[in-house]
């Protein structure tokens, strides 16, 4: 009998290492706004157990922001009811203030009037902070790409983000991977040899 | 020493920013207030956060296009929005649908207004303070988002309609979930009512706040259940029917005080008449054909076509001008919060800011349907 | 009522109107737009006709000429109207405001504004109500571009 994993969640090597072993190399389109980080931003394959313990705590209780503009938020809040509960996962608390979050899900499509806003709310944030961009109108514009004048084509042209969910609206289990990812994420980082992406981050064309 | 007190305390008005982000979930709204002390003396909105320009989008868009895009507009009716744009293209062209097809789409109207209701009932509890009300809205909602999945394959922005008749056939199983969904949401209607209705703290927030008159309401072109809580009959299902609410017996919801709780209390009441026109409609599904077809490239005849629908929020205008040519010269969708937002600054001088969340709350405003 | 004996009132308040029934199903008439504000003003107040609610204020270009659209209802006789107003100045296009008549034109006719940069005459707060302030240009006017923001496709 094989013994088995009693981790919750996903497993990370399917993310992080399953692609290279597999030969396929990602590829970064040349328009692409901003700094592309690899996964595992500043630790490497050893992790010190005193980091282990503190990437644990920080990953599992992650506080998230208010922060919907459109349909997107409508599942957002499905994900947050009786059903499909995030307050499992430790992200229970959803605080409208922005200095008490650490975590801003964008969810729903930013306008041109609203790019100012959303860069000054993310400005107020305390660091260590991390972005989701949750729907297609976050990841590139979605169904309002062609013939808009006032839609920003990406929230990743206004902030960088660190994880994308497609779907539009993505499903509620969606959207639970997603933010299963993000833990994953943070607990293969070192905190004292973190990159921080917003340092020169290209802004372009607001 | 009358004189030195009254000038030393000389009050002034000042701005407070009521912001785009701000935890009365209803959308980016960004209300400037002028307020002396905590009395509101002018409301001015600033709308266009979430301008997404669907109408300049819809001047090069096939007529299928368009009546996707709808879909995102108003997202708590989607089914309705298609609804509205499926009609006019459809009396343009003078084409005729089955009575399955009408039928179907009415009962399918109306789950959608059931879940828009249930969400805003949800939300409004947790405005005025009570946070219990959004769990018990959501965890009913879930089950007709089931039914809808079942049927339709999407949640909440479900393109079923198009213009001719709908996408695909009913799910054989849509009639029995729909019966079941029925008979247990008439048990949970009344424990709202129990929760919220009799509450003595939720009827001294909403008893007397934001009355509307009812020449106030014609004048400001108000509709929906705003409308009606004020006494003001506009019911669009009624006196210009569509699709198959000629065939149903159903009753006008109408109050006439006019403040917050009469417009609570037309929604509750709309929920419960949903219900029946259900249960009229949902044994006797008529045979047929679920879609006529039309060309893959639709074009309509030369000339000005309108359409008006009862969404969930008021009624909604579509106003469609084509010069013969594939894509319409010019799309107006005449949305019901726009009329409804215009009013805020007329009944809220003068009280208080938590009468204006209250308000807001009962005037149950979805703001892309505002900024299009 | 019918349109025919709406036709006639109507016709008795002025010169240079023009009604047509044909591609659309409510009865439509041009106003010259000087003359919109009486006669608006009399739809409003005429005791058999009694137009109370606007309920679609629609801006427009026919390519030469910008305009306004305007549907009415009147609640207790349940019969509909549609008047159009148009002025071919593209430069700085000027019409009478309604919103003295009907309160829901005030919001409408800022939207028109915005979209269309027609200027209307004793309105109370003339501004841009969606795009910001310093935006340059008028959207959804026909002869529009925007090379920065629009991906034509």
């Amino acid at each position: 009998m094989e013994k088995k994993s009693i981790e919750m969640g996903v497993d990370k090597t399917r993310y992080l290492n399953q692609a290279e072993a597999e030969g396929f190399k990602e590829i970064v389109p040349d328009d692409f706004p901003g700094k592309v980080i690899p996964g595992g931003n500043g630790g490497n394959i050893v992790v010190t157990t005193l980091d282990n313990v503190i990437n644990w705590g920080r990953s599992n209780s992650l506080w998230s922001l208010y922060f919907g503009t459109s349909c997107c938020a409508i599942e957002m809040m499905q994900t947050g009811a009786a059903k499909h509960d995030y307050s499992r996962f430790g992200f229970e608390v959803a605080r409208p203030s922005a200095r008490q979050a650490d975590l801003i899900i964008i969810a729903g499509t930013i306008v041109n009037k609203m790019g100012p806003v959303l860069r000054r709310l993310y400005d107020q944030m305390a660091e260590p902070k991390y972005v989701i961009a949750m729907g297609a109108c976050a990841i590139s514009g979605g169904p309002f790409f062609y013939n808009t004048y006032s839609v920003i084509k990406g929230a990743d042209h206004v902030i960088p983000v660190d994880v994308y969910i497609p779907g539009c609206p993505p499903r509620p289990e969606a959207l639970l991977e997603g933010m299963i990812m993000l833990q994953q994420k943070i607990k293969t980082e070192n905190m004292s040899n973190k990159v921080n992406p917003i340092d020169g981050f290209d802004e372009g064309e607001i | 020493m009358e004189q030195i007190v009254n000038n030393s305390f000389k009050t002034q008005e000042y701005f407070v920013n009521m912001g785009p982000q701000h935890p009365a979930a209803h959308g980016v709204l960004r209300l400037l207030l002028t307020i002396d002390g905590e009395i509101i003396k002018n409301v001015d909105p600033d709308l266009g956060y979430i301008h997404r320009s669907i109408e300049k989008m819809c001047e090069r868009d096939s007529y299928q296009q368009v009546v996707h895009l709808t879909d995102r507009m108003d997202y708590l009716s989607s089914h309705i929005n298609n609804e509205a744009v499926c009609l006019t293209v459809e009396n343009a062209l003078e084409l005729e649908v089955s009575d399955r097809v009408k039928v179907i789409r009415t009962i399918i109207s109306e789950l959608t207004r059931l879940a828009s209701h249930q969400l805003w009932w949800g939300v409004m509890g947790m405005d005025v303070g009570a946070l219990t009300t959004y769990f018990y809205a959501f965890r009913d909602r879930e089950l007709i988002n089931d039914i809808f999945e079942e049927t339709c394959g999407a949640r909440l922005t479900m393109n079923y309609n198009i213009p001719g008749g709908l996408m695909f056939d009913i799910h054989p199983n849509f009639v029995k979930r729909t019966k079941e969904f029925i008979a247990h949401f008439k048990t949970k209607l009344p424990e709202y009512d129990r929760l919220l209705t009799g509450n003595i703290i939720f009827q001294k927030r909403t008893k007397g706040v934001g009355v509307l008159t009812k020449e106030d309401a014609i004048s400001f072109g108000v509709s929906g259940p705003v409308a009606r809580g004020s006494g003001f009959a506009n019911d669009v299902r009624k006196y210009h029917p569509y699709s198959a609410y000629d065939r149903v017996d159903f009753n006008e919801a109408l109050f006439t005080e006019g403040d917050s709780f009469a417009r609570y209390r037309v929604r509750i009441m709309e929920m419960w008449e949903s219900m029946s026109i259900i249960e009229q409609l949902i044994d006797n599904i008529p045979d047929g054909d679920y879609n006529t077809p039309t060309k893959a490239v639709i074009k309509l005849p030369k000339g000005e076509f309108y359409q008006r629908v009862e969404t969930a929020r008021g009624e909604l205008g579509v106003y469609i001008n084509s010069t013969g040519t594939k894509n319409p010269y010019r799309v107006k969708f005449r949305s019901p919060g726009f009329s409804n937002l215009s009013v805020l600054n007329h009944i809220a001088k003068g009280a208080k800011i938590a009468d204006l969340v209250a308000t807001m709350a009962s005037f149950d405003f979805v703001i892309p349907d505002i900024d299009r | 009522m019918t349109n025919e004996k709406i036709q006639n009132i109507v016709n008795g308040w002025g010169e240079g109107f023009e009604f047509s029934e044909e591609g659309s199903e409510f009865l439509n008439v041009v106003v010259p737009k000087e003359q919109l504000h009486s006669v608006c003003s009399q739809l409003r107040s005429h005791p058999d006709l009694n137009f109370d609610y606007l309920f679609c204020v629609t801006g427009m270009d026919w390519g030469e000429e910008l305009g306004v659209i305007y549907h009415l209802e009147s609640i207790t006789n349940r019969h509909n109207i549609v008047v159009k107003v148009k002025t071919e100045d593209r430069e700085n296009p000027t019409l009478d405001s309604v919103c003295d008549i009907w309160r829901t034109a005030e919001f409408h006719e800022m939207e028109i504004f915005d979209f269309f940069g027609i200027k209307f005459n004793n309105h109370p707060n003339l501004k841009r109500l969606f795009l910001t302030p310093d935006w340059d240009g008028y959207p959804l006017r026909k002869d529009y571009v925007d090379e920065a923001n629009m991906i034509v496709k």
